[in-house]
């Protein structure tokens, strides 16, 4: 198990040092970056100014060096859009995409796990068909359709919901309602799927056998065991909803992080781009370590040597 | 040497066997005939989306401005689905934006799918160092959000029509290319494969003649799962207007200018909107039709 931990561990580390290797090769490879990273109408003397200043004179990989230096230090730059740092402006808005990401999770997982599994226990009966239809509606629909036929109906037409915002708690059902239907239909396809497989195990057949109640193997014996690939996908499923989050944002006037990404790609304010990016890669790298970890104690037989044989 | 020959013929081309597959058509069910059909009509709107068009998608007239469609209250019979802020018609502003989105999700399907086999062929050929750089790869493109990815790449590229294409084109390559990499190892240890090499056949024509049909069911699957999603893709980045931008004009580009008009003119976003719904509606459920079709086992 420790082991297992380190390389996890060693894993995430080198994911996150791509990132960065990533953005540091496209910013250099599109050109000259203070160019790229200044408002267009800068004056040369500026320019030049900055170039020294981020050492952009020095060779390759010593900007390299100092590049890494500066982001392990939680310098991503100054945004020339209000002159603060990037870093500052972003963590202003992590609380509200949290609220928002958290929320839709748990409508999501609310929603998905119960029907997934009433489904597969009643599987091709008229609920479960149900549940896929819904399930196949929750992914067709985009999900920025799904948030402006919410404020038409709900704010437009009934006036029950504001359109806009993020004052109360009654601002915050649509964009999760629009954040979490997808995510909630994939969940419940992909826990009925589960279901099913372990549902046709053998050990199921001992359980009935040995005369376990329904609601007792289906709880006791199948759900523990159809959990553990559900806990992979919803780590999956993390960068979807991060995703989900820019388009909900924008169709919601949230102010999260997501409208401040949209925002910062349309006016090119790359330092800020470039912190979100940083951010995000983390927390998927967090999310996948956790789903990592908690599946290596969920379940004994996984060790080093089996995540290593991919295939 | 028996059992060989007949996994051979019994597979290979299997799933060429058009005839097969017409026979059965009577018996699909309505709702997948009511997919298909749409599907049909919005491929022939992306072929023969000029002949169709009552208007020019960009020609304003600005005394009719955001006209209903017909069957609202003050309809102009003139322009079927009604005319936009600049009274350009609405429903030859769709004809042009289908025409757009299907021809981009086609395309970056397609090309996703080309540059993810060709990956997972030379990684499963090669192994070692090769195989090590692809599936690192694989896994990193798995692990990050591509739609985040592809907003920072707009960011430091530029957004130009190249750059937009080819983020299309990137997506979703990684997961044949992993489906492939696993399958054709896989059949490299075959009967069919080793009798092949064994009979002196160059690796080039045992993986395009042998392997590369008896692995198609699973990808031709993946397409149908991949569709949709790059129609969501496109539509998403062109709604937050970092995809495609005016003049030009996709469903996405659409509902990202109707959205201003929500509460006077409604109809503007919430028609390309549902022709995008409909869309990867019909293209999931008739995939799910193939997919079970091709691999009974998959149904669940």
């Amino acid at each position: 198990m420790f082991r297992f931990s380190i390389i996890k561990i060693l894993r995430a580390i080198i994911t996150m040092w791509l990132v960065m290797t990533f953005v540091f090769v496209v910013l250099r490879a599109t050109g000259d970056p203070v160019e790229q990273l200044l408002p267009d109408d800068a004056e040369p003397a500026v320019l030049d100014f900055y170039r020294k200043q981020w050492g952009l004179d020095q060779p390759l990989h010593i900007q390299y060096i100092r590049y890494l230096q500066a982001l392990s230090q939680g310098d991503f730059g100054i945004s020339f859009k209000n002159n603060l740092p990037a870093l500052e402006l972003i963590v202003e808005r992590i609380p509200k995409t949290a609220i928002l990401g958290g929320a839709a999770t748990l409508l999501g997982l609310l929603f998905g796990i119960p029907l997934g599994i009433i489904a597969a226990v009643r599987k091709n009966t008229w609920f479960d068909r149900l549940v896929m239809s819904f399930a196949v509606f929750g992914f067709s629909m985009p999900n920025f359709f799904l948030g402006i036929l919410l404020i038409i109906l709900f704010s437009l037409n009934l006036r029950w919901l504001p359109s806009s915002g993020s004052d109360t708690i009654w601002h915050l059902i649509m964009p999760v309602i629009t954040l979490g239907t997808a995510f909630g239909a994939s969940i419940a396809r992909y826990t009925r799927s589960s279901m099913i497989d372990v549902l046709n195990k053998p050990y199921m057949l001992t359980a009935a056998s040995k005369g376990a109640a329904r609601q007792r193997r289906t709880y006791l014996h199948a759900l523990p065991n159809a959990a553990l690939p559900l806990v992979t996908i919803i780590g999956l499923k993390m960068g979807e909803i991060l995703g989900g989050a820019v388009v909900t944002e924008t169709v919601f006037a949230w102010p999260g992080l997501g409208r401040l990404l949209v925002v910062s790609v349309a006016t090119r304010d790359l330092a800020v781009v470039q912190c979100i990016l940083m951010l995000i890669a983390l927390t998927m790298v967090m999310a996948n370590l956790a789903v990592d970890i908690i599946y290596g104690c969920l379940d004994p037989r996984i060790n080093v040597r089996s995540s290593k044989s991919r295939n | 040497m028996e059992q060989l020959s007949t996994t051979t013929t019994t597979t290979r081309f299997q799933l060429l066997n058009i005839s097969r597959y017409f026979n059965k058509l009577p018996r699909l069910p309505f709702i997948i005939w009511l997919c298909s059909t749409f599907l049909l009509i919005v491929a022939i709107v992306t072929l023969f989306g000029p002949l169709l068009m009552p208007y020019s998608y960009e020609q304003i007239d600005l005394l009719a401005r955001l006209a209903p469609p017909v069957l609202l209250e003050g309809a102009n019979p003139e322009h079927l689905l009604g005319t936009d802020k600049l009274g350009r018609d609405t429903l030859s502003r769709l004809i042009v934006a289908t025409r757009t989105s299907a021809a981009l999700a086609l395309l970056g399907t397609i090309f996703g799918a080309i540059l993810g086999i060709v990956l997972g062929f030379v990684a499963a050929h090669h192994r070692g160092a090769t195989d090590e750089v692809i599936s690192t790869l694989i896994d990193f493109q798995a692990a990050m959000p591509y739609f985040i990815i592809a907003l920072a790449i707009l960011a430091f590229m530029g957004n130009s029509m190249v750059v937009f294409l080819t983020l299309m084109g990137l997506y979703g390559w990684e997961k044949y290319a992993r489906i492939t990499r696993g399958l054709v190892l896989s059949a490299k240890e075959h009967g069919y494969a080793l009798a092949q090499k064994a009979l002196g056949a160059p690796p080039g024509r045992t993986y395009l003649r042998h392997i590369f049909p008896n692995i198609l069911s699973p990808l031709i699957v993946q397409m149908t799962i991949n569709l949709p999603e790059t129609i969501l893709f496109e539509t998403s980045l062109s709604f937050l207007g970092l995809g495609i931008r005016p003049p030009m004009t996709s469903l996405g580009q659409m509902i990202g200018e109707g959205r201003d008009y929500l509460v006077s003119a409604w109809w503007l976003a919430v028609v390309p909107g549902s022709v995008i719904f409909l869309t990867t509606l019909s293209v999931s459920i008739v995939g799910d039709a193939i997919r079970s079709r091709l691999d009974p086992a998959l149904q669940d």
